[in-house]
């Protein structure tokens, strides 16, 4: 077994965090059903964590810009190790979860042991 | 009570409480003197009330006894007391003869308490805790400790030894923890009595009295943690609430021979409510803060049980509560339960998708799950995966079920 990590991205307009109460607390119990599930396989390493919506970013020269990353559509909403026999494995396991019905997507991302 | 039930009776319950006081006088390292002088009290009962009738207050009589033992036992070894007294009371000149075990209802129950915390010592693997455990803080003889574990009396004989040589080469002492230690040691004191718990409420054991026995012990250890302030946590709440929900079933889950009552069978006017609202005042009780133990999940799920109301609102519960104690801790049990859960919830497709990527396939309850799941959907796998649970099934009683079940396969 090797260990993936799935890193979510979404555009700001559509993270959870930007919905209804009841449209969020049904998208933690479908993001529920989903990870109890990579976990009821005992395929979970972390669960990871949820990243807030702004950010700082530090350059050369100590020069700090705002909010994670103007530049760019998407931001990084959190991350979660599994663990897989390959990448179509992980692959496996990433489909189901709730962030494509609300326009995100993940990035799948082998850990090298050390 | 008549004298024949009355020994045994007092047996398990001043035993341990004898046990605990004199081992805190003597230190763990001479546990088996304490044993010793414990056993022969109750001797002499047996004989003194066969003979003479019973006093008029048996427990005072067994204290004094007792008492009486130990100061004869410390002026026959004055070598070794002298030694001890002077471990015992650093400082303060003290005579053989006024050395006395305080058997006052105060003193037993912190000597109980310390004994908890020195037999549930992380060094100790947890078989032998438990064993220890029905030993000396049950009272339990080592025939029902064989029974409870399904084995015999040399092995049981043979474990104990080897905890009490831990004890002695861990130097591990009768004490509480303090404070600094005392959320880790009460950990794992609270695993040994959820498994002695299971023990008594899973085992495959046929004596149906004595594993009521192994629960309600277990049940009396985690109130006598949650009543002291020194170790009344919140976890410690939701463990005694998990105890009550799943003990409120017990003489619901067996039947006039026996046989186990599966749940959906059960006859609900046999639940016990007042464990359920014991359970539920627990529950409430350990509410408190915000930490989210395993106990307090699994107390979740117990009490959703009590309800016996099919609504999917009840399921839905169950499966997210399922979902939170995977993301704490993977158990196969757990991952089975969460699957039959989902089937409620979502019905037997997509739970017989889910389960088939489970992989558990030497565990014979993961074949019954995916029988049931089955079952009015595709009759052969159904069959297919019954009998290959009655394979892998190896107790008695798991095996009378998986064959009712196909038998009712076979006639539908």
């Amino acid at each position: 077994m090797k260990e993936f990590l799935l890193v979510f991205r979404n555009e700001q307009q559509n993270m959870p965090a930007m919905r209804s109460p009841e449209e969020m607390q049904d998208l933690m119990k479908q993001w529920m059903d989903w990870i109890g599930g990579i976990a009821a396989q005992d395929k979970l390493v972390s669960r990871g964590n949820r990243l807030a919506m702004d950010g700082k970013v530090l350059r050369a020269g100590n020069v700090v810009t705002d909010g994670p990353y103007a530049e760019l559509k998407e931001i990084v909403g959190g991350y979660v190790m599994v663990r897989a026999v390959s990448y179509d494995d992980a692959i496996d396991l990433a489909k189901g979860c709730p962030i494509f019905s609300i326009g995100g997507n993940i990035e799948i991302r082998q850990v090298i042991e050390a | 009570m008549e004298q024949q039930e009355l020994i045994p009776h007092l047996f398990r319950s001043e035993y341990q409480k004898i046990v605990a006081v004199l081992c805190r006088l003597f230190g763990l390292e001479h546990i088996e003197i304490a044993e010793d002088i414990t056993s022969d009290t109750f001797l002499q009962a047996a004989e003194t009330w066969g003979l003479k009738g019973l006093p008029e207050n048996p427990v005072a009589w067994l204290y004094t006894v007792a008492k009486n033992k130990t100061k004869d036992y410390l002026r026959r070894h004055q070598v070794f007391t002298q030694k001890i007294a002077r471990q015992l009371s650093a400082g303060t000149a003290t005579q053989t003869a006024e050395i006395e075990p305080d058997l006052s209802a105060e003193h037993i129950a912190d000597s109980q308490l310390q004994m908890m915390f020195a037999i549930c010592h992380p060094a100790i693997p947890a078989e032998s805790q438990i064993g220890l455990a029905l030993r000396v803080l049950c009272g339990f003889g080592i025939e029902e400790i064989a029974a409870a574990f399904l084995t015999n009396k040399e092995t049981i004989n043979k474990r104990l030894f080897r905890a009490k040589e831990k004890l002695r080469s861990e130097n591990i002492q009768i004490a509480l923890p303090g404070p600094q230690a005392i959320v880790g040691r009460l950990e794992t004191v609270a695993t040994t009595l959820y498994l002695l718990f299971n023990e008594g409420y899973y085992s495959a054991g046929e004596d149906h009295s004595l594993r009521k026995e192994l629960c309600l012990e277990a049940m009396r250890l985690t109130y006598q943690l949650a009543t002291h302030e020194a170790t009344a946590f919140p976890f410690i709440d939701a463990l005694l609430a998990l105890m009550c929900f799943h003990a409120s079933r017990f003489d619901a889950r067996t039947g006039m021979h026996g046989e186990m009552i599966l749940y959906e069978a059960q006859d609900e006017r046999k639940w016990d409510q007042e464990l359920i609202l014991k359970g539920e005042y627990y529950l409430n009780k350990g509410s408190r803060g915000n930490g989210l133990s395993r106990y307090h999940l699994e107390a979740g799920i117990a009490y959703w049980h009590t309800v016996r109301e099919e609504t999917s609102g009840k399921w839905e519960q169950i499966l997210q509560l399922y979902n939170h104690l995977l993301l704490l801790e993977y158990s196969p049990i757990a991952a089975l339960n969460r699957t039959y859960a989902l089937s409620r919830v979502k019905g037997r497709e997509a739970a017989i998708t889910e389960a088939e990527k489970l992989q558990l396939n030497g565990n014979h309850l993961y074949h019954m799950l995916l029988g049931e799941l089955y079952t009015g959907l595709d009759a052969v796998k159904a069959m297919s995966h019954l009998q290959q649970a009655l394979r892998l099934a190896r107790s008695a009683g798991d095996r009378e079920l998986i064959r009712r079940k196909i038998d009712v396969l076979a006639e539908s």
